[in-house]
This record gives C-alpha cells, sequence and structure tokens, in this order.
C-alpha cells in the first residue's frame, strides 16, 4: 500500500502540468494530509513511547552503574551482576517468585478452562455464572482483598475452621514460610475469572458441528477435547500463557499487603519485584535495581520466545 | 481502499494478535446460544458443580461483609454469616481511624480514576483511529511496536522513569499517575479499540470524504460517536485498574492527604497483621463497592455488550 503511493507521488512529479496528473496531484495531497494527520493523531503514543524505550535504554546504562539519586551514577562495571549471583536474598526472591507462577498460573487456566467448558456446555443461568466467576478476578489483586486472604487463612480463620470439621488441623497459613506462598497461590486461582471469560469466547468460535461429526463417530469425551477442544482453543490457550507468565513474574501487591512490605515470613514471599522495589526506593540502590529489573527482564523474554517457539508445534490456526 | 483491513504483519505479531482477538471477542453482542446439551441428570449435576464452585468463590466476600458488622472481638468467635445484631460502629470508628477522614482518601482515589479515564479516551482512541482508519507510511511496523510494548515488564523501565519523574519535581504529585495516561501507554486498550473501529464499515468513511469532512472531522464526527459502546469497555477497565492501583501511588505519593484508598487501607495492617478487624473489614467493604458497583452497572460492556470488534 505504502509503496503504490511512493510510485504515484513519483509519476506525478515527474509529468506535472497536464490534467490527469493534476487530479493525480490533488489526490495525493489528500493522502499526504491524510498521513499527516495520522502522524498527529499518533502523536501522543509516540511520545509516550518514547518515554518507554528511552527509560528502557537508561536502566540498562544504570545497571551498570552504582547510583543512587542524588549523585551521578558511577560506573562499576559487572559489579551488579556479580552481586545479584551472590546476594541470597535476591536468589531467594526468584525462587519465590518461579515457584509461584510454575505453580499458580498452570492451576488457574486449568480451573478458568474447566469452568469455562461446563458453562460452554449451555446451562441455564449462564450470564449469572459468568458474572460470579468473573467479578472476583477484576478484585483480586486489590489491597482490601489481600488483607481478606490474611484474615481467613490465619491460625483461627475460616479455613481453618473449616478444615477442622473434619478434624484436620491446619498450618499457621500466614506464619508458616511453608505454607504462606500457598495461600497466595490460592488467591491467584480465585482471580481465574479473566482467562475464563476469555475461554469462553474462545469456545464459542469452535462450530457445534466438529463436536457433532466426532460424535457420530463414535468419539468420547475425552477424545473429542483432546482432538477438537484443545488444537482449535490452542490460540487462545496460548494467549492467556504468555500474559498470564508476564503478568505472574510481576507480582507485587500481594506479596507487599500481605507481608507488610517485608517480604515475610523468613522471605517466603518476598517475590522478585517486592525485592527490586526495596534495593531500589527503600534503600535508594538505583544501579542494584536496575540490574535486578534487566535480569527479570531477560528472563521474561526469554520465557516469551520459548512460549512463542514452542507454540510452532502446539498452536494451530484452522485458515 | 479498503486496504486497513487486512490482515497483520504475519510472525510474532500475529501469534499474539490471533489470542488478542478471542481476549476482545467477548466483547461481541453475538449472544451465547442457550441450547442445552445433556441428560437432565448431567445438567442437574453441571448446576451442583457450579453453584459449589461459585459458593466457595463469594465466601469470602459474603464473610468479610459479615464481619464488617461485628464488633472487633466477635469476628473469629462468632462463625455464622448473619451477624447476630447489625451494627454500624465499625463503618463509623473506621471512617476516621486513620490519620485523615476516609472521604479525602475516597475523593483522591476518584481524582486520579477520572483523570486517567479521560487520558486514556483521548490518547487511545486517537492512536487507534490512525493505525486502523488512516492509511500512512509504517503503519504495520508501529502498530507491531505497539504490540511489542504489551510484553515489555514494566519494571524494567520504572527506575529511570521515577528518576525523571524525580528531577521534574513531579514526585508526591498525581502527575506522574496520571500524565502516562494522556500519552496512550496502554497497548491493550489500543488495540481493543482497532478492533473496534476496523469493524465499522469503510463507506462511512468515504461518504464523509465525499461531503468535505478531513481526518479530523471524520474522527470527532463520524467515528467517536459509533466508537462509545467501546470507550465504555475503556472507560470501565480504566475505573477498576486505577481504583485498585497500589504500585503506583506507593512508589510516588508520600505526603498523607494525597493518599489513595488502597494506600489508606493498608495501614489497617501492619507486619504483624490487624488488631482493629471490624473497623478494617468495614473499610475494606467501602473501597470494593464502587468497583462492585462499576461491575454490575457496566458488565454488559465489560461482557458482551459490544458490536463486532472482528473476530477472524
Amino acid at each position: 500500500m505504502s509503496t503504490s503511493a511512493t510510485g504515484s507521488v513519483a509519476t506525478a512529479t515527474g509529468h506535472g502540468g497536464s490534467p490527469p496528473t493534476v487530479r493525480r496531484r490533488r489526490r495525493n495531497s489528500a493522502a499526504a494530509s491524510e498521513e499527516r494527520a495520522a502522524y498527529v493523531f499518533l502523536l501522543p503514543w509516540f511520545v509516550g513511547l518514547l518515554f518507554t524505550v528511552i527509560p528502557f535504554g537508561v536502566s540498562l546504562y544504570l545497571a551498570f552503574t552504582d547510583y543512587n539519586l542524588l549523585q551521578s551514577p558511577q560506573l562499576v562495571g559487572l559489579e551488579n551482576f556479580t552481586r545479584i549471583l551472590e546476594d541470597p536474598k535476591a536468589t531467594q526472591a526468584a525462587g519465590v517468585t518461579l515457584r509461584y507462577t510454575f505453580i499458580a498460573v498452570p492451576l488457574s487456566m486449568i480451573s478458568a478452562l474447566a469452568v469455562a467448558i461446563l458453562l460452554n456446555k449451555g446451562v441455564r443461568g449462564l450470564k449469572f455464572y459468568r458474572s460470579v466467576f468473573y467479578l472476583p478476578s477484576l478484585i483480586g489483586a486489590s489491597v482490601a482483598i489481600v488483607m481478606l486472604w490474611r484474615s481467613i487463612f490465619g491460625y483461627d480463620g475460616i479455613v481453618n475452621k473449616f478444615l477442622a470439621v473434619f478434624g484436620i488441623t491446619g498450618p499457621g497459613w500466614v506464619t508458616d514460610p511453608d505454607w504462606a506462598l500457598v495461600t497466595l497461590v490460592t488467591l491467584s486461582i480465585w482471580g481465574f475469572g479473566a482467562s475464563m471469560v476469555i475461554f469462553l469466547a474462545g469456545l464459542r468460535q469452535i462450530p457445534v458441528m466438529y463436536y457433532e461429526a466426532a460424535s457420530v463417530d463414535g468419539a468420547g469425551w475425552w477424545r473429542q477435547f483432546r482432538a477438537i477442544t484443545v488444537p482449535l482453543l490452542s490460540p487462545v490457550i496460548f494467549f492467556n500463557l504468555v500474559l498470564g507468565l508476564i503478568g505472574s513474574l510481576q507480582t507485587f501487591t500481594q506479596g507487599f499487603v500481605f507481608s507488610g512490605g517485608t517480604g515475610g515470613p523468613a522471605e517466603s514471599t518476598l517475590f522478585y519485584n517486592l525485592y527490586l522495589y526495596q534495593q531500589g526506593f527503600q534503600r535508594f540502590d538505583m544501579g542494584y535495581a536496575s540490574a535486578l529489573a534487566w535480569v527479570m527482564f531477560i528472563v521474561i523474554a526469554f520465557f516469551t520466545a520459548l512460549n512463542f517457539l514452542v507454540s510452532k508445534y502446539w498452536v494451530f490456526y484452522d485458515d | 481502499m479498503t486496504d486497513l483491513t487486512d490482515k497483520p504483519a504475519p510472525g510474532r505479531t500475529e501469534t499474539l494478535t490471533r489470542g488478542l482477538r478471542s481476549a476482545t471477542a467477548r466483547l461481541r453482542t453475538q449472544g451465547y446460544q442457550e441450547e442445552l446439551t445433556g441428560t437432565a441428570r448431567t445438567r442437574f449435576l453441571r448446576h451442583c458443580v457450579l453453584v459449589g464452585v461459585g459458593l466457595v468463590m463469594l465466601y469470602p466476600l459474603l464473610w468479610m461483609l459479615s464481619a464488617s458488622f461485628k464488633p472487633s472481638t466477635k469476628v473469629f468467635s462468632d462463625a455464622s454469616l448473619l451477624p447476630s445484631q447489625v451494627e454500624l460502629g465499625n463503618y463509623a470508628s473506621g471512617w476516621t481511624a486513620l490519620e485523615h477522614p476516609f472521604e479525602l482518601y475516597l475523593v483522591n482515589s476518584l481524582i486520579l480514576a477520572g483523570l486517567n479515564i479521560a487520558g486514556n479516551l483521548v490518547s487511545c482512541s486517537m492512536a487507534a483511529y490512525a493505525f486502523s482508519r488512516l492509511r500512512f507510511r509504517g503503519r504495520k511496523t508501529w502498530f507491531a511496536a505497539m504490540l511489542g510494548t504489551m510484553l515489555l515488564p514494566a519494571h524494567v523501565v520504572l527506575i529511570p522513569q521515577y528518576v525523571i519523574f524525580a528531577k521534574l519535581g513531579w514526585v508526591n504529585t498525581y502527575l506522574p499517575l496520571t500524565v502516562p495516561a494522556f500519552l496512550a501507554t496502554n497497548s491493550f486498550f489500543i488495540f481493543l479499540l482497532v478492533q473496534f473501529m476496523r469493524a465499522l464499515p469503510m463507506e462511512l468513511q468515504d461518504a464523509a470524504k465525499i461531503d468535505g469532512c478531513g481526518p479530523y472531522r471524520t474522527y470527532w464526527k463520524v467515528i467517536m460517536p459509533l466508537t462509545v459502546p467501546a470507550m465504555a469497555t475503556v472507560a470501565i477497565f480504566t475505573f477498576i485498574a486505577s481504583w485498585n492501583d497500589f504500585f503506583g501511588p506507593l512508589l510516588y505519593l508520600t505526603d498523607s492527604d494525597l493518599f489513595t484508598v488502597p494506600l489508606a487501607l493498608r495501614q489497617f495492617m501492619s507486619a504483624e497483621g490487624a488488631s482493629d478487624w471490624g473497623p478494617m473489614f468495614a473499610m475494606s467493604v467501602v473501597s470494593l463497592l464502587p468497583v462492585v458497583a462499576f461491575f454490575f452497572i457496566g458488565q454488559r460492556y465489560l461482557l458482551n455488550g459490544i458490536a463486532t470488534t472482528g473476530m477472524k
């Protein structure tokens, strides 16, 4: 499209004067004004893009410096990065975040898909169910809900009361380092509704006749799920997976509010971004925090690239 | 002329746009088929499972609502959902428990949400209009760049952005929390609006052009009025995101009279936990009410309100 536009500009300037080219030039000036208008409309976005791209580069520079916001940055070479490798808290924070992500993302996606499939079978009151399941995802990361979670999982909270009915003595979910992260995983699963709604929209795109043909051929429920639902839904699964991973690796509020900003108990909820915040904005060790940020960026880019690469083998596009 | 509805550039962007299209497709008017499958027995079992899941999900919220009416000492000892007597004392004491009365935090949060809604509506619709309805060189490249920023973790650019805001003297003002919205920094909203605008017939624009409408008037008089449903979606999502935002205000606001609701609420809980449960739950309920209200008022825009966003 753009090549044809430049092509006609060349013709117009080449034979200026004769009536057909006048008309053509007028059309070109309309195209030029459309192009100008496009840049005017995009102006805020361009400024916003600069405001992302420049800090992106600057943070790479800061990662190689010692910087505390007051004095100008001092280049220190790779020191920040070697410090990350030797910093047990950084390793702990990375471990917490990866463990949380690899448990919470698959579990919430499976819950979302299971409920979406149930709803997709046609249920009376579908809209009501959908609203009930969707609402928690809108408030799941809010301060009020994280504080609520801390209360209901407290030692004498309703979760342990419920377990006691079955004679189980529940752990100190909030105070026991082995269980604190599990508590936050349940909160993440509670918010499965957003992916569920997207799955539901994807399921609606699958023609019913595929299932009809499959049942005529005698394919059972599981076979239909494997051979029709999963492949045709795979672009949506892929999308939820990519954005779910990126979002989950950046978890902050849950860890901060749950532990009152410390990442406790015993650093068991010290999410990577929480540690980054402590280093950058409580200790104002901004060079080190930038290095932490870049390591996270590389890890996220790695997982995203891996996802895109592997997607060739399982994501299926039917057109 | 109609080549604006072409498929996006192949490769990575396409893999992403497929998913994004499904993510925005839930906004279609096309109603869900109400055809019921299975025998009466399986249908009944399905309802049992759904009701069970629904109860488990709603129980914490109902428990919090009930706890907000109970005296702090009885929050954990009294297990019933219906409080023995309804007391509004928690609401009264929670409202004034912090340094400032709670309405200050509510107003602050409302100001931020309002500015963010205005910013996103103006800047994202402008960008979406250019991407979907205007021809210019490099359109595909910029569009791909826009999608790419969606994958960029916000924390990578956080420190330099903070430094810039600090040097501008913007720390402890609302500027760092509102100006970015006016710069179309939310790619998801741009994508959502692009999908919606692409689906509007191109003839509208051609007719406007014949009537002498330039690109600016076409945006304002033709495209904007037709995009109202999608704008409602953007507005509601922006409200919820801004209202819940904790990290931004935590980073940039230090004066307690600028605090938003989430920052205020957090003061009810220290690292050791909370002591005054009743007032904390009461104010938590107050903080969630606007989101729940917006959800119920706007759910047709969030879930299935808008006309086709151009699926496939």
